[in-house]
């Protein structure tokens, strides 16, 4: 639901990065989204194919999306489980003493840059 | 085809953002103002529960208030009638959320300096303002009985990032079978040290509690 609020910081680090080591065109954008932050990747894709024609250093630029697993810890057998399949309570142990220790993230990771066209 | 080059960045999306909330905590904090967070979905009661706490604290500190809707200042003027309070109006552009940068946008244009409690009514919405640090001190969620005791439930998140509950409409326990005892397990699951208080802006129950939290927060500045 919040996509086009992200999609923008995206563009803006994106441009920040652009001007730092002076690209005109960004070919692509790798970003990382945690299985749990409740990012519609399809809603992405949409959002950022609308916004990204709004900057000449973003307008042709593919968005690539990576997940990162969900991973809950339970502090009480202080064992791992996946936490889409079994959400907060332990598989192994059946406490609900849980956190969430990746899944939620939603990270830049890289960009890629053609040569040619900067 | 040309080779493509890659720029490593490993940059968190929200890291910006944080980093303006930081810088305006601290400056209020500075400032002697306590900025609270208020969230919920649409139709919880926020605008009237704030209203009528407001008059409960205005003689003893100064109170202001920013209203964010997409359109119509309809909220803050309410609130402004109610109270006398300042009050100002924020459109966020069709947007699901407010953000630190909008916060402090608004906070340029309302003079806070002066300001002991500074409240923040948030657009109404379980989502995405979960997600977004506003630079708050604290922030309070409102859920309203007719969404029933099972809501924290569907919404984690925003149960799970505030520091307070009023449970508001308690003068409608009873038509909508709302189960106390369940509502009250269910936010505690999510978040064990959420401090959670029953209202009624109508009947008056649990209002003086919540005016003392907020004088509380705001003295230990």
């Amino acid at each position: 639901m919040h996509e086009l609020g992200v999609v923008f910081y995206v563009i803006k680090d994106v441009k920040k990065v652009a001007e730092e080591n002076n690209i005109k065109k960004v070919e692509s954008v790798t970003v990382e989204i945690g299985e749990v932050s409740g990012v519609v990747h399809s809603m992405l894709k949409d959002c950022w194919d609308w916004a990204k024609k709004k900057e000449p250093v973003t307008e042709d630029t593919e968005l690539k999306i990576e997940t990162i697993e969900a991973v809950t810890f339970c502090e009480d057998c202080e064992k791992d489980y996946p936490t889409v399949k079994y959400g907060k309570k332990c598989p192994h142990c059946g406490s609900e003493h849980t956190f969430l220790k990746t899944g939620n993230e939603f990270m830049i990771k890289e960009i890629g840059v053609k040569d040619e066209d900067n | 085809m040309g080779k493509v080059r890659v720029i490593e960045i490993h940059e968190d999306v929200f890291g910006d953002n944080n980093k303006m909330a930081e810088e305006i905590r601290k400056d209020l904090k500075e400032k002697g103002t306590f900025f609270l967070n208020v969230m919920s979905s649409p139709g919880s009661g926020k605008t009237t529960a704030l209203s009528a706490v407001i008059n409960l604290i205005k003689d003893k500190v100064k109170v202001g208030l920013m209203d964010v809707d997409i359109e119509s200042s309809l909220d803050a003027d309410k609130v402004s009638d109610l109270t006398g309070v300042p009050a100002i109006q924020i459109h966020n552009g069709g947007l699901c959320h407010i953000d630190a940068d909008m916060t402090k946008r608004a906070l340029n244009e309302f003079d806070a300096k002066d300001l002991d409690v500074l409240i923040l009514e948030n657009i109404g919405n379980l989502v995405c303002p979960a997600e977004f640090d506003t630079g708050a001190h604290k922030s309070i969620m409102i859920f309203s009985v007719p969404e029933g005791d099972d809501k924290p439930l569907k919404y984690p998140l925003m149960f799970s990032v505030c520091d307070m509950v009023l449970i508001s409409k308690i003068d409608t326990k009873d038509f909508f079978n709302f189960d106390m005892d369940a509502a009250v397990k269910n936010i505690k699951n999510l978040n064990p040290n959420a401090t959670i208080i029953p209202i009624s802006a109508k009947t008056g129950e649990g209002m003086d509690v919540f005016a003392k939290w907020i004088l509380d927060n705001a003295k230990a500045f």
